[in-house]
């Protein structure tokens, strides 16, 4: 709901479309998902794969570390100024969705200090499977699960799973050493999500984070159109 | 004057960013000074009769109206540690963001002209409860009470202790927030008259030290 008097100067409140200044601000994607699923790592493949063709910037929400930025500042996926990061006081499920006033505010100070900016990242701490973004943070969220924290993730569902706007199933190349059948990922995830999107991706082998590229690409084209 | 209000505003769940939050629970945590429930209680009563005032006389102040940017002054001149005053304006921003669009206020739109990188929480705390249409003292209640009761819900997260105990403490402390609430909300009628010199400046120098040390901690669960 927009309750902002934004017409007079003062810093926006919301998820508002536009920014004090009247300009579009920045689409903002949320990666969520458990520990370990490779959330870091698939920021990091979209950074190189976008960064060249979009003005972008990414906020970790890491749990009791800033590991997640320093791994994003060592890979050097993107300039240290483009990186944020918010601590979460051991509920990264709370910053995300039930008050998500700090990431809001990095998100805004990114595009102030390093703007003007086409997409940011917000990427939750590892977390559970009911760990969902809230709709005044983001404006699409990605669930990232992965082959090797047991193929059943898909049909047991729960909120990330069942309503994400993409699904990635992430490390297929591990599929064979894990006995995980992707097969059957694939289809209990169908079941469960109907016709939203789900990628299976490995991002050691084959195309990488190509396909998570092009739907960011795509939900970016409807965000500008 | 709405007693929902007061509610709401004090409610641990009202989205302003309190949650990332010790209120200097985990550097008291890991110097060994809070490992109960006994010590969580003096922790806080030391908290509640220091810190807890000097907020708590800020935020009925701004509800009375006084200038905000003289309060935002007096609550740095009482916050000798950068960490904390960092801490507390980024408490501000977030709680001048949920306030603006749960009450909406030319009051608080100003002040975040003013202040877009945040004024001092409390400060922020007493101007939201005038948007609200609450007083001073309901103020300085809600100023006082979040003064101890966030380091308790830290302190359940921090040593898994048990959350009955810890509500324990905050209930028995119950009396001490009323007579704080009281000296904050009289000190800041005695402001209206003779400035923001005369709020209470009472101090809790381990906190500011122990806030200082717990910046520079490389793995922690809480921002402050």
């Amino acid at each position: 709901m927009h309750l902002d008097h934004t017409h007079h100067g003062a810093p926006a409140v919301g998820a508002d479309a536009r920014r004090p200044d009247g300009t579009r601000r920045a689409l903002r994607v949320g990666l969520g998902g458990p520990v370990g699923s490779g959330k870091t790592a698939t920021v990091a493949a979209l950074c190189r794969a976008l960064r060249d063709e979009l003005s972008l910037a990414v906020v970790t929400n890491d749990i009791y570390t800033r590991e997640d930025a320093e791994f994003l500042l060592r890979e050097a996926v993107l300039p240290p100024e483009r990186i944020s990061a918010v601590e979460t006081g051991a509920c990264p499920h709370t910053a995300i969705r039930d008050d998500i006033s700090a990431n809001l505010e990095a998100v805004e100070d990114l595009e102030d200090e390093v703007g003007p900016l086409d997409l940011i990242l917000v990427e939750s701490g590892g977390d559970n499977l009911t760990a969902t973004f809230s709709k005044g943070l983001v404006d699409a969220q990605v669930f990232v699960i992965d082959v090797a924290g047991g193929d059943d993730i898909p049909r047991k569902g729960g909120p990330g799973v069942t309503t994400a706007d993409l699904l990635v199933v992430n490390k297929t190349d591990l599929a064979p050493y894990v006995g995980s059948d992707l097969a059957r990922m694939a289809a209990d995830a169908k079941a469960q999500r109907g016709e939203l999107p789900v990628v299976l991706q490995s991002l050691r082998a084959g195309d990488g984070v190509a396909d998570v590229a092009a739907w960011v690409r795509g939900r970016l084209a409807e965000w500008t159109a | 004057m709405s007693r929902s209000a007061l509610l709401l505003l004090a409610d641990g769940r009202f989205p302003a960013g309190g949650h990332a939050h010790s209120g200097g629970a985990e550097a008291a945590v890991g110097d060994g000074r809070i490992t109960g429930a006994a010590t969580l209680a003096e922790f806080c009563r030391g908290r509640l009769h220091t810190t807890g005032l000097v907020a708590a006389s800020l935020a009925a102040a701004a509800c009375l109206g006084l200038d905000v940017v003289e309060l935002d002054a007096a609550a740095d001149a009482r916050t000798p540690s950068p960490a904390l005053r960092t801490a507390a304006r980024k408490l501000g921003r977030q709680l001048t963001r949920a306030a603006r669009a749960t009450w909406p206020s030319t009051e608080l739109d100003a002040l975040a002209r003013k202040f877009p990188k945040g004024a001092h929480q409390p400060v922020v705390l007493g101007l939201t409860a005038r948007a609200t249409g609450l007083g001073a003292l309901d103020a300085a209640y809600c100023a006082a009470y979040e003064s101890v009761s966030g380091p308790a819900s830290a302190t359940v997260r921090l040593l898994s202790l048990d959350p009955f105990d810890a509500t324990g403490v905050l209930a028995r402390l119950a009396p001490d927030v009323d007579r704080v609430a009281d000296l904050a909300a009289e000190a800041a009628g005695r402001a209206v008259g003779q400035g923001v010199d005369v709020l209470p400046a009472a101090s809790a120098p381990l906190s500011e030290i122990g806030a200082e040390a717990h910046a520079d901690w490389a793995v922690r669960l809480f921002a402050s």
